[in-house]
């Protein structure tokens, strides 16, 4: 009795928490509003199965509950009713799939008038390009990736002279323009994943992917990595900016072609060129630069900072600790962080812009230690 | 059709020494309960490590754990409980212990194969536990060990962690097949007088058919992780493409990341079904048994988990739909893959069957039976969302899986697990289970379970991604689904620690517990009419059993008993109809 | 037990046969998993085989353009197999002990000679640079036939056993060890045979022209 009751209750609260709960999908942002319907019509027919099966369990432990002398009826089989079962299942199969498979139909068919842009992934943030004047995204290789070309595009090829590097985590789409998104790794796998387009593909080093969507609401969302990356997988950010015409147009006339980066790469002082290599190498991935936590130790005011390391001894955070912290990570661990750092090896006009950059993040009042 | 004869069986007196009857034994029941053992501890050490993950989500920074810490306790986790806790225990625990109890046979066809077996399966779980005390640590690459990133700098454990887990996956593929040969052969060869195919109790197809599934997928899991050792060792390039990783490009070129994925999830699919198919027959059994009835459509519950193996091999890429494999390779996974679902309804539906107009017995297996109904059911639906390409495009890798494969082939097939524990355990030992902690246990493990697994799926849809270490400044997921995972944290740490219940029920029953007699459930399955009770080795005494009926005669109409043993004769009670055109 | 040695023998009799029949079915089970392990190789070697760095080691100027060796191997396998065919026919025959005792060392020698052979090829591919490291190809060719030389070094342990219970067949000719005998030879048979047709598979596959595993990438949809 007591488990009927219980599992009679447990049906109740399933239907009751599917509708009042708080946690339901995220306000749709993009074209997708048929993949929710197919995700509703597959809750509507799997809840009439979950309904209808559990209520009968109950039903059968109630009313069939061994009593003294009782004995159950000898039916091994009816053919009849299982064949019934089977079609009745089928149909419901059947409104599942027809649906979906529609629906994945528009999803691999990407319409003639999308844009492109092309999303980068790499241990642990995003990039982006976008093809330029020319509608056309010029030639990339791992061979050529490099400082100053860190998606490694073919310099040789006029196709992609004009592409547009988009700089910072942020990238722009136009409100209302189907866009077909390219996809790429520079190490492992990682996925394109914005929770309000319902739409995501993994990245593959090696290949390119893509699928395609139309951003149909103003705003900024979230990019998040949907394959598991390695340590930093959580933290691997980026942002989608929607955004009218006018102020799209705006914000693509701010950022630089590739042939700009590529002779652009050594203007401003030591601090910004070491400001654009810890952007391009990834070092803020895990180092952030606004004091929030991170993986790495975070940069603001780590400059001649006291540090306790991981065995126990102290460290100064001054110019050769950091270059040593950069060419050879394992050598001293700040106490608290993971040993995962990569060594990275920087020229030492390199390793100079980049202790300069993190000099400049210090405030005044922290004790400076003359070299 | 071959019948185990009855000769020459001056090898299978007592063994006399401690060592010769507990460690060295070949006889298959020692041996299915060194698996268990073995498998139950492992079980405990992924516990431990989910505990571990859940205090992570649902209180970050509660306990002294950083990111790589949380991803080596992720993978092994996964990895503990799918290979080394449900694949051991379904088939070389039970499998082994029930099997030639089932068939009629002595013992296993290939006893000292089978001891080989056991102490490979030691082997691996040595090496993957050695892990743990390596420079690096054990592998952190997630269950699914995707190359490049497991054997690339940025993942835990790529010291020396994933080399241990791969040469122990290998380790345990060898164990797995030599046993599986075993399992297979003994069905096939060593069943005994009148034990036709069609009289096997459901519990001997579902593992028969688990093996074979297990002989011909494990080999997708040797090439693969083969493959990955020799990328990782040697530097060749199957699996490593060209990779510019952490500001320098790698020696690898052009290897195919995709190629891995395609090869190990012809394993994992049919893993899950080598863990599904004996719970499946399992509780069927349970069923059968506590409702006091026949199995409702025997033929048709063979032919769909016949049905559901032969699948089980066509539908692996419905882990890859958006792995950027050939898009229009969704049009016909999407389709296999629901197909799936029919046989497997209409397993669900002759369970529900069995109990209509049954004379149901309340009983801690039965309990644990019916719960797995409803967790199975669950999982199976939730199945349908993610095995319909367009509908899993939003959900995957989102909590909304998690939840899923937690449901399906966690928390269901161990539901069986203890289920079939507290019925064969007075067969095993000569004791019943305490009754009172089976209950207070059963409840606590499945109410607990749904209230962490229903709602989860809920965040998944929200959009929450899984394997992430922290939910730090994400705008879309709000202060409630923090509350919410505070919440499922505390009933699975509640549920981990109820789990104490059931080990103290084991060991304390095994010397306390109630004498049980032959057939406390008055079953009517061949290993409940041994003449010795735990039965000795050989199993029958001087003499084979000879049957003359299925597994399942309950409330045959005009016997004086609710049930009819499978070795009654035809005179003592009739035949019933499908089983008499043998 | 038995009062009557005849009974004893005819028991004993069915029983072995029983015996042989139960690790023949086994062994066909063991001979389901390699097979299922080798088509997998099968397919990653030719999905592989598909992106631009693949050498394939058959072309013109790569080494295995030239198939001498691999023909002579292949042969040294094909007599082992041969010879242990004449031996399980030969073992039904009492008489004949001599025979199949000859026709078992044939077979062990032959397999050594054939896993020396495959050696060799390793070792020329080695000298001439083709390390498993600088192309697919190369591991592919190292690792297939490295596994399948590992599978007929299990079995010529059982080989081995077989090939000296012949021996003691020819001083002790009784009943039950000619049985045990001869299930042994049956099976090792078998997986001789098996192991020559995956061997000729491997090699085919290994020695195909790139444009054969286009087509057939092509076929299956990648």
């Amino acid at each position: 009795m007591a488990f009927a009751i219980i599992l009679v209750a447990i049906v109740v609260a399933s239907v009751l928490f599917h509708f009042l709960s708080p946690w339901q999908a995220t306000p749709l942002a993009s074209n997708w509003g048929s993949i929710d319907t197919t995700i509703t019509i597959t809750f509507v027919i799997t809840a009439i199965f979950f309904v209808l099966i559990v209520l009968f369990v109950a039903y059968c432990v109630y009313k069939f509950r061994a009593r003294p002398g009782g004995r159950s009826k000898y039916e091994p089989e009816n053919k009849k009713l299982e064949w019934w079962l089977i079609g009745i299942t089928t149909v419901g199969i059947c409104g599942l799939l027809a649906p979906g498979l529609v629906v994945y139909n528009d999803f691999v068919n990407v319409p003639a008038e999308a844009d492109e842009f092309e999303a980068v992934g790499e241990q642990w943030r995003w990039s982006y390009r976008l093809p330029g004047a020319d509608k056309q995204f010029g030639k990339s290789s791992v061979a050529n990736m490099n400082v100053d070309n860190p998606l490694g595009l073919d310099p040789r090829d006029p196709a992609g002279q004009d592409d547009v590097m988009v700089s910072g985590h942020q990238l722009h789409l136009l409100l209302d323009q189907p866009v077909k998104a390219l996809l790429r790794s520079k190490d492992v796998l990682h996925d394109f994943y914005v929770p309000e387009f319902r739409a995501k593909m993994d990245l593959i080093p090696s290949q390119i992917t893509y699928f395609w969507f139309t951003p149909t609401v103003l705003g900024t969302f979230d990019i998040l990595c949907a394959e598991y990356c390695g340590i930093g997988h959580y933290n691997m950010r980026g942002q989608v900016v929607v955004e009218d015409r006018e102020s799209y147009q705006q914000w693509l006339s701010e950022q630089p072609t590739f042939a700009q980066t590529l002779t652009g790469g050594t203007v401003g002082g030591l601090i910004a060129q070491g400001e654009k290599l810890a952007a391009s190498r990834g070092c803020l991935a895990c180092h952030s630069i606004d004091g929030s936590s991170s993986l790495g130790p975070g940069w603001l005011d780590l400059f001649g900072r006291e540090e306790s390391l991981h065995d126990g001894t102290q460290a100064i955070a001054d110019a050769d600790y950091l270059k040593e912290s950069i060419t050879d990570p394992a050598a001293k661990i700040v106490a608290g962080y993971p040993a995962v750092m990569a060594a990275y090896p920087f020229s030492p006009e390199q390793l100079d812009s980049l202790v300069a950059y993190i000099q400049s993040l210090s405030s005044g009042d922290a004790p400076t230690v003359k070299e | 059709m071959a019948y185990a004869e009855d000769a020459e069986h001056d090898d299978l007196h007592q063994p006399r020494s401690f060592y010769a009857k507990y460690i060295w034994s070949q006889d298959h029941k020692v041996i299915a309960i060194q698996y268990s053992l073995t498998a139950i501890a492992m079980g405990l050490v992924a516990l431990v490590l989910s505990a571990m993950m859940r205090m992570q989500i649902g209180f970050p920074g509660s306990i002294d754990m950083d990111s790589t810490a949380y991803y080596q306790a992720m993978t092994m986790h996964g990895m503990i409980m799918v290979i080394y806790l449900l694949t051991a225990l379904f088939l070389g625990g039970f499998g082994n212990y029930l099997i030639p109890l089932m068939v009629g046979a002595r013992d296993m066809v290939f006893p000292f194969v089978n001891m080989l077996s056991y102490w490979f399966y030691l082997l691996s779980v040595i090496v993957l536990l050695c892990s743990f005390f390596v420079p690096g640590g054990p592998t952190g690459a997630g269950w699914t060990l995707y190359p490049p990133q497991a054997i690339t700098s940025g993942t835990p454990g790529t010291e020396w962690g994933i080399i241990l887990m791969l040469v122990s996956l290998i380790i345990f593929i060898i164990a797995a097949t030599m046993g599986g040969l075993n399992y297979v052969t003994t069905v096939l060869q060593a069943r005994t007088h009148g034990m036709t195919l069609f009289r096997m109790p459901l519990t001997v197809w579902g593992i028969f058919v688990a093996t074979i599934l297990a002989l011909l997928a494990f080999p997708a899991l040797f090439v693969s992780g083969i493959m990955m050792l020799l990328d990782k060792t040697i530097g060749t390039s199957f699996f490593m493409p060209d990779m510019f990783s952490f500001g320098s490009q790698l020696e690898y070129q052009g290897g195919s990341p995709i190629l891995f994925q395609h090869l190990f999830w012809f394993f994992g699919h049919p893993e899950v079904y080598i863990v599904a198919l004996p719970a499946f027959g399992l509780v069927s059994d349970l069923i059968s048994v506590h409702a006091r009835k026949c199995i409702f459509g025997y033929r048709m519950m063979v032919w769909a988990i016949v049905a559901i193996g032969v699948l089980s091999f066509v539908v692996w890429a419905h882990h890859m739909y958006v792995s950027g494999m050939n898009p229009y390779f969704g049009f016909f996974f999407a389709v296999t893959t629901l197909v799936i679902a029919v046989p497997t309804a209409l397993k669900v539906y002759n369970w529900t069957l069995t109990l209509w107009h049954g004379n149901i017995h309340l009983s801690v297996p039965m309990l644990f039976a019916l719960a797995f109904i409803v967790t199975f059911l669950v999982g199976g639906l939730t199945g349908l969302f993610l095995g319909n390409v367009v509908v899993d495009i939003p959900l995957s890798d989102t909590y909304f899986v998690v939840a899923h494969f937690h449901m399906v082939m966690g928390v269901a097939p161990i539901l069986v697990v203890f289920g079939a524990i507290y019925h064969w355990y007075p067969k095993i030992t000569g004791r019943m289970l305490n009754d009172s902690i089976g209950k207070l246990h059963f409840w606590i493990t499945f109410l607990g379970t749904y209230l962490i697994y229903f709602p989860m799926h809920y965040i998944g849809l929200q959009g929450m991604p899984r394997r992430y270490y922290l939910f730090e400044d994400y705008q879309f997921i709000p202060d409630s689904a923090h509350s919410l995972n505070a919440f499922i944290t505390v009933v699975a740490i509640l549920v981990g620690i109820a789990q104490l219940l059931f080990l103290f029920n084991l060991f304390y029953s095994a010397f306390r517990g109630k004498p049980s007699g032959g057939n406390p459930w008055r079953a009517a399955s061949l290993e409940w009419l041994t003449p010795d009770t735990p039965p000795k080795h050989g199993n029958w005494g001087p003499s084979l059993p000879v049957v003359h009926r299925w597994a399942y005669d309950y409330g045959v109409p005009g016997q004086a008993e609710d049930f009819v043993p499978q070795t009654a004769s035809a005179e003592l009670a009739p035949v019933h109809e499908g089983d008499k055109n043998q | 037990m038995y009062t009557n040695s005849n009974t004893l023998y005819l028991s004993r009799d069915k029983d072995f046969l029983r015996r042989i029949k139960t690790a023949k079915t086994g062994l066909h089970f063991l001979m389901a998993a390699i097979s299922s392990m080798f088509l997998l190789f099968l397919i990653a070697y030719i999905l592989r085989s598909q992106v631009s760095d693949w050498e394939a080691l058959s072309q013109p100027w790569q080494p295995l353009s030239d198939t001498g060796q691999l023909w002579f191997n292949s042969a040294l396998l094909a007599v082992a197999s041969i010879a242990l065919e004449y031996a399980r026919r030969s073992i039904k025959d009492l008489d004949n002990s001599k025979l199949t005792r000859d026709c078992m060392l044939l077979a062990c020698a032959a397999t050594v000679a054939f896993l020396i052979g495959q050696l060799l090829v390793w070792k020329k591919l080695a000298a001439m640079g083709f390390m498993a490291s600088s192309n697919a190809a190369n591991a592919f060719f190292y690792l297939l036939t490295g596994l399948h030389g590992l599978h007929l070094m299990g079995g010529l342990v059982v080989l081995t056993v077989a090939t000296y219970r012949c021996k003691r067949l020819a001083f002790e000719l009784q009943e039950p060890l000619r049985l045990r005998t001869k299930s042994s030879i049956e099976l090792c048979a078998t997986y001789w045979h098996f192991l020559l047709l995956l061997w000729l598979g491997l090699f085919a596959l290994l020695t195909g022209s790139p444009e054969s595993y286009a087509a057939i990438a092509k076929l299956c949809g990648f």
